[in-house]
């Protein structure tokens, strides 16, 4: 049984609820204890930092500082949520920089309170694990078979490279190997960390949807049924805007995007239901009772 | 009684801006025993030796004592003209007021308080010299050249042909090196091979040379002129007495199908097999880790044969010796010539150029083999994954040259014209290919170079864009190239058939294990040191080795060989004398004294300390003169101080060290 805090951010609160769910729901099948982060605040997200740099270090310093209380390894499921913190971590190493945070917390003693120890684990690092794979292996009931899928880690999970450690900066491998063990047929493609448009979702959506049109085109181009995210914000990027990119550029793409843990919640036998997996904007269900259709005749 | 002779010299205004050199001089002219001081504009200067000549016999000097710049400068001018004056050149000391007090110091006051102490001190120091007298060396005449590329052949070639005996040792199994894979050279387009072959032949030809082939330096012993170095030799598991060369064995072997080193990957090979076909000498190897026969008899010894065996059965002169072993040869060298050349960087660590994960990113080397008529491709130039002729090709460069990020800042000097090179031959190959080139900046530097670019850009239809690639990736048949153009300040995306990685250059991975084997420098890269980068270019900071080629950094083929005629050239200097004059100014141990602790030995750079037993069964240390350079290691770390470095006693040094702190002077 392992024991981790929790930090949802306010996408698994909000706009990402369905990551959220799922999330849970598989943990709970994998013996993982989740414990939200009681009093947690805002990560900054990009809003903080490119206005404020002390500021977008303050945010998740006082969050870190909560998890550092509780002496256990804490979970940011969101690549935002988990780059912003591990960032603050590698930043705090500089003592001025570390005061003029520290000032802005009103005076916790950082170093004393451990931020830069914990433990700060992103979804990949959690369930993707040599062990955890391995574990997850045992719990897939109902493999997805016959379901092609590209993976998509965007940037916000690889880089900085120097401070996230990524298995491979260009070519990450570790989402392939969790979703290959959940039965689907991961296809290589080159896209793996190209941009999405990030949070130009507001200020630019225009260049969102031409990102947006140009990974699915790539997606599709190499055969793929879908994309799996392990990103609230790569989510909401390519699945909310699939109908203005058909209104722009005239293409359909109608591509389901999975979160990877409604993958994983799929093969351990859970209904798109109980996955909130309606909820997304792009349907995502058909292609599940396609599968389901397909699997029926052939057994 | 000594008597002292002091000349400041004012250096021009060097000296002279910042200290009182006549105040020096009045000054020091009062010490005892100092019978003539005076200072003079250059003293370096001919009229300036004469001065301390004239002065030397007039007042019967014995001592002279130069306050000028640092000794490393001008001890053998000086030395020299106290030589000439009839004294023993080591009763020559020098005092530095010019690096050690005027050029650091703004004020005169203190710069000519200071300088008086400085030549104070050599005045003490000088009471105590004695005069020294430097060993003869003899000298072996025979030459080592380590590595068989273009520079090594060229040195061989050399010194053999001024009637010295050459040793070339080259670790694969032919001579040749890079050169000998490349198609064309640039900016005249020579065939590489058509100029190189009739060098190599040469070389293995030629009544002075021995080539050691399929062999490696194992260690150096000795000092110039007299070097000991054993050579290790790799066993072919071929007879290369009885064999001729035929090429039986080659088609007859079973496994063919590993990757090629000289065609870098591109093309295959057998378990034996001979580089390329010109390959000098033309003897196969028989690779050990693949050989099924070799592996075979290594599992069970007690088998009588082994299990393949295919080229042993047809070879027609039974030159196949499955039981060859490694052997070692001990020989002595005057001089040697290292000349190990370079690798190439490994692109995989850019993983957005995708080499290694993409079959058509292909590096620069693996463009020369699939361009040579001998490469694997016939001289066809066809992409890896299909076989097609590519229509357009993207280069990249500075991939590993100019960028920090991967530890290589330096620029790698050969790419910018090799690119140029492949622009252009592709065209020549088929009319169709369009190029297109993402540079930094273009660096053609030399004759005729600038012009074979603008030939490639003008004539060949070359596309250069200015700016770094983002990303290489696959797209239906065909590869996409994203970058940047900084003219433009747009980003731009090229459609290829081929991206070719223009790989930058850098040291052999054994670089530093080599030369710590002869104990010469090397920088952070593992390049070797030169001695002086201006003035001593072909030189190592060891007497007696020389450098040439890539060793010591990027270079092309004209470059590195006329790296290779200079380090002949300095090593038939060193070799036309019988005798050398070693250091006279060596480390000697009081043995009677000496405990046999070897506190020495430990802290010897340069392994001058020996082990010697005396008459009554002590263990002592001895100082090998010839390898002693007189650093004084040896005699500091002595516990006992039973070692003296000569012309620099305790007491010399002590002496010096009284004048400062115990007797005033002007500083007070």
């Amino acid at each position: 049984m392992q024991t981790y805090s929790y930090y949802p951010g306010c996408s698994l609160h909000g706009t990402a609820k369905e990551y959220d769910h799922s999330l849970k729901l598989v943990a709970h099948r994998l013996g993982i204890q989740l414990h939200e982060l009681p009093g947690w605040n805002c990560c900054g997200a990009t809003a903080a930092h490119s206005t404020d740099e002390i500021l977008g270090l303050a945010l998740p310093a006082r969050n870190l500082v909560l998890a550092a209380e509780r002496k256990r390894p804490v979970l940011a499921p969101c690549a935002m949520c988990f780059n912003r913190m591990k960032v603050t971590q590698h930043e705090l190493q500089e003592p001025a920089t570390r005061q003029a945070v520290q000032e802005r917390l009103e005076g916790v003693d950082l170093e004393a309170t451990g931020v830069r120890q914990v433990q700060v684990l992103s979804l990949l690092e959690t369930f993707a694990s040599d062990d955890m794979r391995a574990t997850a292996s045992k719990w897939v009931v109902k493999p997805l078979k016959g379901l092609k899928v590209v993976c998509y880690y965007g940037c916000l999970l690889v880089r900085p490279p120097e401070i996230l450690q990524p298995d491979d900066l260009e070519n990450p491998r570790s989402m392939d190997r969790l979703v290959e063990v959940m039965g689907a047929e991961v296809l290589d493609w080159p896209f793996k960390t190209e941009c999405c448009g990030a949070s130009l979702a507001i200020a630019r959506a225009d260049i969102v949807v031409a990102l947006g049109r140009r990974l699915l085109n790539m997606a599709r181009t190499v055969g793929a049924d879908a994309i799996v995210t392990a990103c609230p914000m790569c989510h909401s990027n390519l699945d909310t805007r699939q109908a203005q990119i058909k209104a722009r550029y005239g293409e359909e793409f109608n591509m389901p995007i999975f979160y990877v843990t409604e993958l994983m919640g799929l093969a351990f036998g859970y209904s798109p239901k109980q996955l909130k997996i309606h909820t997304h904007v792009t349907n995502a269900t058909r292609i599940l009772e396609r599968l389901d259709a397909q699997h029926a005749s052939v057994g | 009684m000594a008597r002292i002779g002091v000349f400041v010299c004012n250096c021009g205004s060097n000296i002279a801006a910042t200290v009182d050199v006549k105040q020096v001089a009045e000054t020091i002219g009062q010490l005892p025993d100092v019978v003539f001081s005076t200072h003079y504009m250059f003293m370096c200067s001919e009229p300036g030796q004469k001065l301390i000549q004239d002065a030397v016999r007039e007042h019967n000097l014995d001592r002279v004592v130069v306050a000028a710049c640092s000794p490393t400068m001008h001890f053998k001018t000086f030395s020299g003209a106290v030589q000439r004056a009839g004294l023993n050149p080591y009763m020559l000391e020098m005092a530095n007021i010019r690096e050690q007090c005027s050029w650091v110091h703004p004020d005169k006051a203190i710069g000519t308080d200071k300088a008086t102490d400085i030549v104070a001190m050599a005045v003490g120091k000088t009471r105590w010299a004695e005069p020294l007298f430097p060993r003869e060396i003899g000298v072996t005449r025979r030459a080592l050249v380590i590595g068989g590329g273009i520079a090594g052949i060229q040195a061989a070639l050399d010194i053999a042909n001024a009637g010295v005996p050459v040793v070339l040792v080259e670790r694969s199994p032919s001579i040749g090196g890079r050169m000998a894979q490349l198609d064309k050279t640039f900016p005249t387009l020579d065939c590489s091979g058509c100029i190189l072959t009739p060098r190599m032949t040469e070389l293995v030809q030629h009544p002075n040379i021995t080539l050691y082939s399929w062999s490696e330096v194992q260690a150096v012993r000795g000092f110039v002129g007299n070097f000991e170095v054993d050579i290790l030799h790799k066993p072919r598991y071929v007879d290369a007495t009885l064999c001729t060369g035929c090429g039986e064995c080659l088609t007859r072997c079973p496994w063919k199908k590993y990757p090629s080193e000289f065609d870098e990957g591109m093309g295959t090979r057998a378990a034996i097999y001979r580089p390329f076909p010109q390959a000098v000498p033309n003897v196969p190897v028989i690779d050990e880790e693949h050989c099924i026969g070799l592996k075979s008899l290594r599992e069970d010894p007690s088998r009588d044969k082994p299990k393949c065996g295919a080229c042993q059965k047809f070879c027609p002169r039974g030159a196949i010796d499955f039981r060859q072993q490694p052997t070692v040869s001990t020989e002595q060298f005057g001089a040697i010539v290292l000349a190990n050349g370079m690798s190439l960087f490994d692109p995989t660590i850019y993983g957005e150029y995708g080499y290694g994960r993409y079959p058509d990113v292909i590096t620069s080397i693996q463009m020369e083999r699939l361009m040579n008529a001998a490469g694997p491709t016939g001289g066809e130039i066809r992409r890896p994954s299909d076989g097609k002729h590519p229509r357009s090709v993207v280069f990249l460069a500075c991939v590993g040259s100019r960028d920090e990020r991967v530890g290589r800042p330096y620029c790698s000097k050969i790419c910018c014209m090799y690119i140029a090179k492949h622009a252009i031959m592709l065209k020549e190959h088929d009319p169709h290919v369009q190029s297109y080139v993402f540079y930094m900046d273009v660096r053609a530097g030399g004759k005729g170079y600038e012009e074979f670019i603008r030939r490639a850009q003008e004539e060949y239809g070359t596309v250069y864009l200015r700016g770094r690639v983002s990303k290489v990736y696959p797209e239906g048949d065909h590869m996409v190239v994203m970058g940047e153009d900084t003219l433009l300040g747009m980003p731009v995306r090229v459609e290829a058939d081929l991206v070719v990685l223009a790989t930058g250059v850098q040291p052999q991975p054994d670089a530093d294990a080599l030369a710590r084997i002869l104990g010469i420098s090397y920088d952070g890269y593992g390049f070797i040191n030169e001695a002086h980068p201006k003035l001593n270019p072909v030189e190592s900071n060891t007497a007696g080795i020389l450098l040439a080629g890539t060793t010591i950094g990027p270079k092309d083929i004209p470059e590195s060989v006329s790296q290779a005629s200079a380090a002949a050239a300095k090593v038939l200097g060193l070799l036309s004398q019988s005798t050398l004059l070693g250091e006279a100014m060596t480390s000697w141990v009081n043995q009677t004294r000496c405990v046999g602790c070897f506190s020495c030995e430990a802290v010897c750079p340069y392994h001058a300390i020996e082990r010697v037993t005396l008459r009554d069964g002590r263990l002592a240390a001895q100082v090998n003169e010839g390898l002693c350079k007189g650093c004084g290691l040896c005699a500091s770390a002595c516990p006992g101080k039973v070692i003296t470095l000569r012309g620099f006693s305790d007491q010399a040094l002590l002496e010096q060290m009284n004048v400062l702190l115990l007797e005033p002077t002007a500083a007070g």
